[in-house]
Parts: C-alpha cells; structure tokens; sequence
C-alpha cells in the first residue's frame, strides 16, 4: 500500500459537538436569543440542570455554516425583536475555534453576540474570540476556593484569571451566580465574589439566578443520582437579601 | 342639534357631504405619540356601578344565565328602557329592561330558542312558539328545507361543524360611528336616495336590493324609536363626546338586540370617538377624569352584552363570549399613527374595571407605532392577558386604514365590507377519511367518496397525498353547498337590518371558510414521509390506530421539512374552495382558527398518524401541537408565520402563554421584551398573536378556587375568556397546552 498524504485536517473547517438550540427570552443574554447549547463540559457543578450536556458526546456534529444557516431563520424576527445569538453548554469553550467562527460570523450578520462561560477554560479563548464577543456571560458560581471545588470539582483560580484578563481588555460582562440554600448562600462567599465583580470594573449586570429543580427529572431519565436531594430553591426574600449584598458593591443586579 | 353645531370646530371635507366617516378621522384627529402618564383612575361613580354589576356575576356564574324573558322576541324596539342604576349611568341602554337578562332572538331558529330557555328551566311562551313553528318560517328551517344527503352526513360526521345553519352568523360590523358622526335622519336620506337610484330591469338582485334596503330604512326608523324611549333625539349628529359614544352605542345596541350573531364586533371606534372627546377638552367642557369616566361607563356597557345559547353552543365557543371587538392603533396611510389619547383610554378600562374578555381589545400592530404607545399596550399585555394583536402591515396594504376585526381574526374595511361567517372544516378527520376510504374512522358509515382500501403493510406518503387531495375535492365542495345555502336562508329570514344599514349600498362580501387541525396533519404527513406508520385495522377492515415508528419533524420548529406541509395545506385547500361558485359572488376566503371548539373537533377525531389519540384536542387555530415545539415560543410564532397570509385573509390564529419571568427580571425589562416579541414576530409577516402571561401555578390555583379568580381572563385562539367560565376539560386543555417560560 502506498502511503499518502493525510487529507488536510477537517479543524480548518471547524465543526463543532451541538447539544440543542432554542430561542429565548431574557434568559441567556439580553433580549430574545438564538441559543446554541455545546455538548461537554469539564465541571460537574453540583446544581447542574443540563446533565445531558456534560459529555461530548451527545451532541451533533455541526459545521460552523450548517449552524450560521440555522441561526439566518431566525434573524429577522431576532434582529425586529432585539436580541442576539449567545453560546452556551456545556462549557463552549471546551470548543474555541468553533465557537471562535460561529461568533465572527454572527457579528458579520449584525448579530449581538453572547458567550455564556464558567471561565475555567478561559485560557482557551483567543483575543480574536474576545473580539467576537459582545457581552461575556461569567458564571463565578463561589469566591472561596474550597467551596467552588466542592460545588464544581474544580479550581477557582481559572475564572478569576480569566475575569481579570475580560477585565484588563473591557469585555462586557454579565456576572451569573446561582444562589444554592445551604451551599453558595453564605453571605461571605456572595461578599467575595461581589468585591471580585466590583474589582473587574467591566460588570454590565449581576444577574442572581434562584437555584431550581427543573433538572431533577434529567438526572432520572440519565440513571443518575440528584446531588442536590432535598435542596430547596431560594425564598423570594433569600435572593433579595443575595441580590442586596451585590448592590452594597455599587454593581447593577436583578434577581429572579 | 344642527349639523352646524355638532360638527363646530372640525376640518371640513368631502365627509361632509356623503357618508365617509374615514375622511373625516382623518381630516380631524390629532395622534398622540406619548406614554399613559396622563391617564386618570375609575371615580367612585364608575366604581359603584361596576360593583353593582360584579355582584350579580356570581349568580350568572353559578346558573349559566342571571334571568331571561322568555316571552318577547327581540327587535330594536321590544323591549323598554333598562337601567343598571339609572341615576349613575353616563351612557345608557341595555338589551332588555333589565342588566344581564337575556332575550330570545327566534328569527336563527326556534330549536335553539326553544332548547336554550328549557336547558336554564323556562317555558317557552305556546304563543311565541306557534308564531315561529307556524306563521313566521326561521333561517334554521330555510336551511334544513335545502340541505341534501351529502352535507348532513358530512355535518352528522363532524367534518364540517359549527355551521351557523341554527345561529345567528354574526361578523358582520356595522358602522356605528356614522350614527354620531351625521344623525339617523341622514343616513336615512342617504338609503333612500340608494333606493331611488334602483332602477328597472327588476331583476332578481333588484328586487332582493330594493326589499334589503327598505329594510334597513325601517331599521333606521326604528333605532330612532329606540333611543326615544330612553330621552334622546339622535335624528341629528352627536355634538359632544358624551353624545357621541351615546349615539354610536345606540347604534350598536340596536344590533345586538336583534341579532344574536356569534360575533358581534364594534369595529375601530376610539380614534372617531377620540376627535369628540378632544374637542370637548379644548373647550373646556371636558377634563381627563370625566373622559375617561365615559369610555369607562360605555365599556362596562359592552362588557354586559349576553345572548341566550345552548350547551352545545357553548362547547364549541366556551365562556359566554360575544366577541364585541374593538380594532385599536394601526398606522394611517399617511404614515400618522392612528393611536389617539382614547386609544389608551379604551386599554385603561382594564384596570379601572379590572380585565374582561369583552369588549375583544385587539390592537394593530406595527414597528412604526409610538414606542409610548407600544409600551403601554406590552405592559397592559403582561398585567391582564387581555389584548389581542394583529399586523396593522399585512391589512392596511389589503383593506386600507379603516380596517377592523370581526370577531378574532378576520379584516374588514369597515361599512363597506361583510363576511358570510362559515365555521370550518376539520382536515384531520379528512386526512383519516383518506386513510379510509371515505368511511368515518369512528362509525365505519361512508360519509366521502368510495375509495379503494389501502392495503399495504406500511403508509405511502405518496399514496395517501393523492388521496387526501382527493378527498379535499369532496370536502371543499360540499362545504360551498353548505355555506352558500346558509348564507341565502340567513339574508331571508334573519337579514341583519341595522348592521347592513350602517354599511355602503354596495359592499364587498366576503365567503369566510377556515380550517381546523393544520397541525394535526402537518405532523401526521410529515411522519407517514419522514417515519415509518403502519396502519392497525380492525374486524371490520377499518383503518383505526396507527405505529410509528422513528423520528419525524413537526410542525412548530421553524424546521421546513414539516412547515412546509403546513404552509402548502392551506394553499392548496383555498385553491379548491376557489373552484366553487359563491352565494352573491362572494369573495373566496379562509382563516385557522377555531376559538376553544378545537376541543370539541378533538373529541370528534379517531386516532391520528402524528400519534395524537382519539378525542385529545387538536391545537387551537393555527398553533402547533402541544408539547411538539421544543424550541421555545419564538420557533413556534416563525412556523405559524410561514402559513400564507394571501391564501388565508381570514386570519390565521396563534395563541401563545408566557411566564412574566420568561419576559425578564424587571417590569420595564419584560415590557421591552414583549415589544421586542411583537415586532419581531410582525416583521417576519406573523399575522395574529394572543399573548397571555401567566404562571401555570394560577391557573391551577383558579381551577381549584374558582371563587378567588372572578375576573382572571385568558386568550384562547382570536378571543378572552373568563378562565373560571370555561368547561373543566377547556380548562385542562388550556394548562396541558405550553408555557412557554425560560428553563
């Protein structure tokens, strides 16, 4: 058999492992969105509502213009309605060169573009992608190290980094921080990462998220067990008092 | 009052000396482009009348109707003057002689008179009842005298249902404003001078023309008769605000005292009334306070507007709804917004009253609307459920800028435009009868043509595309039989006088089919292509379950493979109801839409290939399939936006629930995103949206304590209901159906 050269590696044209898609409102980014969910993800936070997303392997291979083709039906009524695209997982930036691609194509449609991360891959995103990226979505799901272990299995010091370079080159970033009775609700850990956002300087909006149960039936219909059993969503008055610890910072937060 | 009094201040023009109420909207009214700052809260009058009112509702509630009188026949002039409480009322006039009590109307049909007053415990009168089975034939009877074996078996079947061959047709708006603008006497000269001018040959059409406008000038004559009775002379136009709504709901009142047409719709009032309202404020007669006191008391007026119907009647149109629709916004032709200071003022009603199905707030959409005024209606939207919307951008180009709704869905250039009502036909049950052979999946009895038996082990979608199309050619005729011969018994024996009064001499008549279960079929035809389905037969042969097997796209994901089998049905359905001639030459339409009666064409539809079961609900209108569109609201709206708006001008229909939480965090966040929502879905050619917000959580909680929820309104497919009014399976059609909230 006579060798031959391998064809050129398919990552000139990205393709990229796609979980789902949906189109929603105030949800994941301002307005109404083309949402592109990411299959894999390399934390295993323990409120989790997206199991189905952690492996790569459940999602669907995609070229970045099947997606771009996908994202075009919906851009009229996005584009009247106000809105954008946003990126999400899973963790996308398991997947930078797609994601990178997908972006800059967005952009060049005139599409408000939106990345949803945990950061801890935050080393992964090129500046060009940066550049991509209207609006960062930062999920700093703890301030103290131990407990962000524990709630994600893994280090904090990746997002923190990454924060502080979004910060350094003034990326728009909507903070995310989900509020887990018993587990993130410690009024230092919120204190901690409320000076970290306030530090950053470049926070458009602290978004508290009331943890939920919606997942719970995921975990069942995956043969997993629910780490969260018996853990109650926050009480109108527990996101508050979260929502308020945020404002004391002098940073803008909504609570839902 | 003079015409030189009662038109002082205003621009002259053409309206002034022929009938042309647009002309004069437009010649005289002033836009307003601000915010609903300025809008004044309900007195204690409008308070203590609407309390009067509420109090009896429980008992309405309760019984179904709150009182009839069961003896006199209604007309303009039958009854005399009612009063809610005469000393506080601004605007005057009820149905009857009393609030909420209800009149029979014989003229559609005694059976249904008959079976009505007997369902709620009355007799009904010996003497009326000979008078009506004897002496004076109804449009029921006319009808049945017609009807052949072909189209009671299809109605027998329910594949064409709701039919108004034993109710009045309604949707039909007259043009109550020209009452206010020139005076009954005027408009009487005016009929008159029509009539003078048909002339010989006396052919059919003449005789039918000169007999319908005799009609109507006794109709006028009557009206006149009518406000007397309650102390006001409308021979001559209104000369202020209050006189003008006065006027203009006399007019109204006079049609719905003697027509109980399923829809009886108000037509595009707010910006004529607004000019009145306007003058008087200029003039110093008028404050915010007292204008708003009289849209109020005129709305708690339209909001009491009842007719005595059956069981059945309200299975298929549940919650008592009389569709009194009232057309808000749009842009005029200029390029001015038609959104006056009343515009708001109509919407304020809902919290000075608190929300109400009636009067059917629909407002008319476009980008180009003041954003204050956008704003308002989104944030009226997420506080009541209660307004409806329609793309002012797809009428305006068909029917100009004095469009209205009838009904839920259907444009109509107002007085100079009608609709033979037709129901609908369910494409479902056609799909099975297909399948079948032209035999009812349910009782095995051939009711279509005779087709050989599929015999193969698995669905052709080839094969059964051919013989759906087949089917449709049987269905679409015997439909046009069935609405031509309904419309010609309707104009005999139960001509809408008044309304076709307040209408040019010479109108636009439109046949008005629809369709109901698009989503059924599109799902079942895309899985008998993209799946496999094999048929499951019974004893007798008959095709009555189906297994599927594998994945197949449905309709409702903004996925083309099976919205274009939804967008290619109601083509091709409309080309072949346009094969057949019209009653009056009316103009072929359709809509998807089917109000709640998508539960009853549910219940009445076997087992489907898209896997739905016997008896579940078909989607209302022109909504996807509950639970099939798993990519949120916004695919859902892109599909039903792709159905042809040119080859459905009677509407097409998509009700849609939202979480407030899946509006956004804040208030004024959620109202820009239903702005945002709104426009969006104009701008990709979406025709009509009913938007609820609501938590699912209150409507289990108003199931269960009905008594807490008194006023808790929702849109259902082109109308509001009363939530606690609708029929318990309603109810847990309304819940199983999607909410639409963000994750």
């Amino acid at each position: 058999m006579v060798a031959r050269p391998l064809p050129a590696p398919q990552t000139l044209v990205p393709t990229g492992s796609v979980h789902s898609w949906d189109v929603v409102t105030a949800a994941d980014g301002p307005g109404t969105r083309f949402v592109t969910f990411l299959a894999g993800c390399p934390l295993r936070c323990l409120y989790c509502h997206n199991p189905d997303t952690w492996q790569r392997r459940n999602g669907q291979l995609m070229a970045v213009e099947e997606l771009v083709a996908k994202m075009l039906t919906f851009r009229p009524f996005i584009q009247a309605a106000g809105g954008g695209v946003t990126v999400s997982g899973g963790e996308p930036l398991l997947q930078p060169r797609f994601v990178q691609a997908y972006l800059r194509r967005c952009q060049e449609y005139g599409m408000h573009t939106a990345l949803d991360t945990s950061g801890f891959l935050g080393a992964r995103a090129s500046d060009e992608l940066l550049d991509d990226t209207d609006l960062v979505l930062l999920d700093v799901k703890s301030s103290i190290p131990a407990l962000y272990k524990k709630v994600t299995g893994m280090p904090l010091e990746p997002t923190i980094a990454f924060g502080d370079r979004l910060a350094a080159r003034r990326n728009l970033v909507r903070l995310r921080f989900v509020l887990v009775p018993g587990l993130t609700d410690d009024r230092e850990n919120i204190a901690g990462v409320a000076r970290l956002a306030a530090g950053w300087g470049n926070i458009d909006r602290v978004d508290v998220l009331g943890y939920h149960r919606l997942g719970v039936s995921k975990y069942e219909e995956l043969g997993m067990r629910y780490p969260l059993d018996g853990v109650l969503p926050p009480t109108p008055d527990q996101l508050a008092e979260a929502a308020a610890i945020f404002a004391d910072h002098g940073l803008p937060v909504s609570a839902t | 009052m003079s015409e030189k009094n009662a038109w002082r201040g205003f621009t002259e023009g053409a309206w002034q000396n022929e009938v042309a109420v647009r002309d004069f909207i437009q010649a005289n009214y002033t836009p307003y482009t601000g915010d609903g700052g300025f809008l004044a809260g309900p007195t204690e009058r409008t308070t203590a009348v609407w309390a009067k009112l509420s109090a009896m509702f429980p008992e309405e509630r309760e019984r179904g109707v709150y009182d009839v009188d069961p003896d006199t026949p209604s007309t303009i002039t039958s009854h005399g003057p009612g009063y809610i409480d005469r000393d506080a009322e601004l605007i005057v006039g009820l149905q009857t002689d009393a609030p909420l009590r209800r009149a029979i109307i014989p003229n559609g049909g005694w059976r249904m008179v008959e079976g009505s007053l007997r369902t709620y415990g009355y007799e009904p009168s010996p003497v009326v009842a000979d008078i009506f089975t004897k002496y004076r034939k109804t449009h029921n009877s006319g009808v049945f005298d017609v009807y052949d074996a072909n189209i009671l078996a299809a109605r027998k079947a329910h594949i064409i249902t709701g039919l108004p061959d034993a109710y009045g047709r309604g949707r039909i708006i007259g043009d109550y404003r020209r009452v206010a603008l020139y005076g009954v006497d005027h408009l009487i000269a005016a009929k008159k001078a029509d009539k003078a001018a048909s002339r010989a040959p006396f052919t059919e059409a003449l005789i039918r023309r000169r007999e319908e406008l005799s009609e109507q000038i006794r109709a006028l004559s009557e009206l006149k008769e009518m406000a007397a009775s309650y102390g006001y002379d409308i021979s001559g136009p209104a000369s202020s605000g209050r006189e003008a709504i006065q006027w203009l709901y006399f007019a109204y009142l006079a049609a719905v005292k003697e027509q109980n047409g399923a829809a009886m719709s108000l037509g595009r009032t707010s910006t004529f009334l607004d000019i009145y309202l306007q003058r008087d404020i200029l003039e110093g007669s008028l404050d915010e306070a007292a204008a708003q006191e009289l849209i109020d008391d005129f709305v708690i007026k339209l909001r009491i507007v009842r007719f005595l119907r059956t069981p059945e009647y309200d299975a298929l149109f549940s919650g008592d709804p009389t569709w009194v629709t009232e057309s808000i916004g749009g842009i005029g032709a200029d390029g001015r917004p038609l959104v006056t200071r009343t515009s708001f003022r109509y919407l304020q009603t809902l919290y000075n009253l608190g929300p109400a199905p009636e009067p059917n707030m629909t407002v008319f959409w476009s980008p180009a609307l003041p954003d204050g005024f956008k704003r308002f209606c989104s944030q009226v939207s997420i506080d009541t459920s209660a307004i409806q919307y329609e793309s002012d951008e797809l009428m305006r180009p068909r029917y100009g800028d004095d469009t209205a709704i009838a009904c839920c869905v259907s444009a109509m250039e107002v007085g100079k435009q009608m609709q033979f009502f037709g129901a609908r036909v369910n494409l479902a049950k056609t799909l099975l009868y297909a399948i079948n052979g032209g035999r009812d999946e349910i009782t095995g009895v051939q009711v279509g043509p005779v087709l050989p038996p599929l015999t193969g082990a698995v669905l052709s979608y080839d094969e059964v595309a051919q013989r759906f199309d087949t089917m449709m050619d049987w269905l679409a005729e015997t439909y046009v039989d069935a609405l031509n011969i309904i419309h010609y018994m309707h104009d005999k024996y139960a001509y809408e006088r008044i309304e076709m009064a307040l209408h040019d001499s010479d109108i636009l008549r439109t046949m008005a089919c629809g369709i109901a279960g698009l989503s059924v079929v599109a799902d079942s035809l895309s899985a008998i292509k993209h799946a496999t389905v094999r048929p499951v037969r019974n004893d007798d042969g008959l095709i009555t379950d189906y297994e599927t097997e594998g994945e197949f796209p449905a309709y409702g994901n903004n996925d083309d493979r099976a919205d274009k089998i939804a967008t290619e049905l109601v083509e091709i359905f409309m080309s072949k109801i346009r094969k057949h001639p019209t009653y009056r030459d009316a103009m072929h339409t359709q809509s998807v839409l089917t109000i709640t009666s998508n539960v009853v064409y549910g219940k009445a539809t076997g087992n489907t290939p898209d896997g739905r079961r016997a008896g579940e609900p078909f989607a209302p209108g022109a909504n996807p399939m509950n639970g099939r569109d798993k990519h949120g609201m916004v695919a859902a709206a892109l599909s039903v936006a792709k159905l042809p708006y040119e080859h459905s001008l009677d509407g097409i229909s998509l009700t849609t629930t939202v979480t407030p939480a899946g509006l956004g965090n804040t208030k004024p966040e959620q109202v820009t995103n239903l702005v945002g929502v709104l426009d969006g879905y104009n701008a990709v050619n979406g025709f009509h949206m009913n938007v609820n917000v609501l938590d699912r959580a209150t409507l289990e909680d108003a199931m269960a304590h009905p008594e807490n929820y008194p006023q808790l309104t929702i849109r259902v497919s082109g109308y509001a209901v009363n939530f606690v009014r609708l029929t318990r399976e309603q109810q847990n059609d309304v819940i199983s159906r999607t909410f639409h909230g963000a994750l």
